[in-house]
């Protein structure tokens, strides 16, 4: 059974229609990358998964244990962060506050979990430091980790490479790849590197003001819109 | 000069006002670390706004308790400035400052055509820079003013962690179920309850300083988020207890002797910051 399933998807902004006829499913453990030009709706997309964005028509619906609000999700980064003063530790317990509906405070497990999370991504060391005075690959690397402590199953990304140099972003691709290979998250991707995107995706959904291609990636080379997409990006 | 603050203290209003400013101070500095990173200081400024023309109608309605009348009209400002800073043509910005000047011009208006006094400037400068009122404080005002504080800070202290994930982003906290809306909405009536009480300690155009100076000075030095909340509190709490003691001492305004402690306190963090950082 699928963990997501999108059907006759309609989305836009005051009446005004930016995509339509979008229809997928995520199963557990894909790695899904959400590809198109820039405006086709990609972020709005991400946005009504997350019920953060109302939808026009059709149907957004979680299956396989899977809740709404228990999807880590890795933001595009805001200006306002760029001079908040807090410390990693209490961004990364924050990802922990779906889980504590009942009680105000975080609980030992969830410090736990904070621990646990930090140590996964090799960021353990930064647990006390503040987060604006961090580089672009350690903020990336402490959002992900907030999104971590809010799921287990389905990592929903916004371009998590936009403002990183390519070392940075290399190792947060990794990274990524191996939370979706070893700990079998659910991976749901939006990328401006089509390299990228087809290098570790298993599916790829391409939008533009319609659904121009969902299927698996090698699918997606062999279709006619893939083809094009893959050479443009080449030449650039 | 001790005998002399002593003697002061023995009158039980003083005791009052100094009891009334410590509590207003320390909910308006947490409040206001909220309110500087959310951007929405000006929503704070637009609001004693709005207060002052509140007040302006409550002395021509003739109403003795007037806080009846001020506080129902700011808290429903409050939240439609909130509401309209989403979605609306006129920008949030700019929908602020038409709503603080409107409230300052016919507030003013209002006083000067209907009001019974024999000294309406008098009255428009206590209310503007809170002179006298804060000594004139009756014992009914001071029980409202603590329980009122004290509900402001036991509801920051529960709701703290989910105040921060808003404040640092919102659109995560939405994703991860916290209902972002309503706590903005909380977040709104919370800064209009303030800003009335406040007025009576340093009057309706100082009531920003006490919102963000402190909240200013402690991001100058503090990296944490609780740490720029504690030394918020305790530089607000001590900038009030400053202001009051010298204001009596030296017969100055009690809100301006505040804020400019507040001013001192700020360049020294500053000064400070620029010492750590070398």
């Amino acid at each position: 059974m699928a963990q997501l399933i999108c059907s006759n998807l309609k989305l836009g902004y005051e009446g005004r229609t930016v995509i339509e006829d979008i229809n997928f499913s995520v199963n557990r453990g894909d790695y899904l990358c959400i590809v198109g030009e820039n405006g086709s709706g990609k972020s709005t997309l991400m946005k009504s998964v997350l019920k953060l964005h109302p939808i026009l028509s059709g149907s957004i619906e979680t299956g396989d244990g899977l809740k709404f609000n228990k999807i880590g999700y890795l933001p595009q980064q805001s200006e306002t962060q760029k001079d908040f003063p807090a410390v990693v530790k209490e961004i990364v317990l924050s990802g922990c506050l779906n889980h504590c509906n009942k009680h105000f405070f975080y609980t030992k497990h969830d410090k736990q979990r904070m621990a646990d999370t930090l140590k996964k991504l090799g960021i353990e060391n930064l647990a006390n430091r503040s987060f604006m005075e961090l580089s672009g690959g350690q903020q990336q690397r402490v959002l992900l980790a907030r999104a971590l402590c809010a799921t287990t199953e389905m990592l929903l990304l916004d371009e998590p490479t936009a403002a990183l140099d390519p070392k940075a972003a290399a190792e947060l691709y990794e990274l990524i790849k191996d939370l979706n290979e070893k700990e079998k998250i659910t991976v749901l991707m939006i990328s401006h590197n089509i390299d990228s995107a087809l290098k570790y995706a298993s599916h790829i959904l391409h939008i533009g003001t319609n659904q121009k291609f969902f299927g698996k990636t090698e699918d997606y080379l062999k279709s006619e819109v893939g083809k094009i997409f893959a050479k443009k990006a080449e030449g650039v | 000069m001790l005998e002399n603050l002593l003697m002061y203290f023995q009158y039980p209003f003083v005791r009052y006002a100094f009891i009334v400013g410590l509590l207003i101070s320390l909910c308006s500095s947490v409040f206001g670390v909220m309110l500087v990173l959310k951007r929405f200081s000006f929503i704070g400024d637009g609001l004693s706004h709005v207060a002052f023309g509140a007040i302006s109608i409550a002395a021509v309605l003739n109403l003795t308790n007037n806080i009846l009348i001020v506080m129902p009209i700011t808290v429903l400002c409050a939240v439609l400035l909130l509401r309209t800073g989403q979605n609306t043509k006129i920008r949030g910005d700019a929908m602020i400052g038409m709503v603080s000047v409107a409230a300052l011009a016919i507030g003013y208006l209002l006083l000067n055509i209907f009001s019974t006094s024999s000294n309406v400037a008098g009255d428009v400068c206590s209310t503007l820079f809170g002179s006298t009122s804060i000594i004139t404080l009756s014992k009914t005002d001071v029980i409202i003013c603590a329980v009122v504080s004290l509900v402001v800070m036991a509801l920051y202290l529960l709701l703290y962690n989910r105040l921060f994930s808003i404040t640092f982003d919102e659109n995560f906290a939405k994703a991860t179920g916290i209902r972002a809306n309503a706590y903005n909405v909380l977040i709104a009536i919370i800064i209009a309850v303030i800003i009335v009480l406040a007025m009576n300690l340093v009057g309706s155009l100082l009531i920003s300083a006490l919102v963000i100076f402190p909240a200013l000075s402690s991001m100058r030095i503090f990296k944490s988020f609780k740490a720029v909340v504690i030394s918020s509190a305790i530089i607000s709490v001590f900038c009030a207890g400053v202001g009051i003691i010298v204001s009596l001492l030296a017969a100055t305004p009690v809100g301006p002797t505040i804020v400019t402690a507040d001013i001192i306190v700020f360049l020294i963090f500053c000064a400070a910051a620029k010492v750590i950082r070398r």
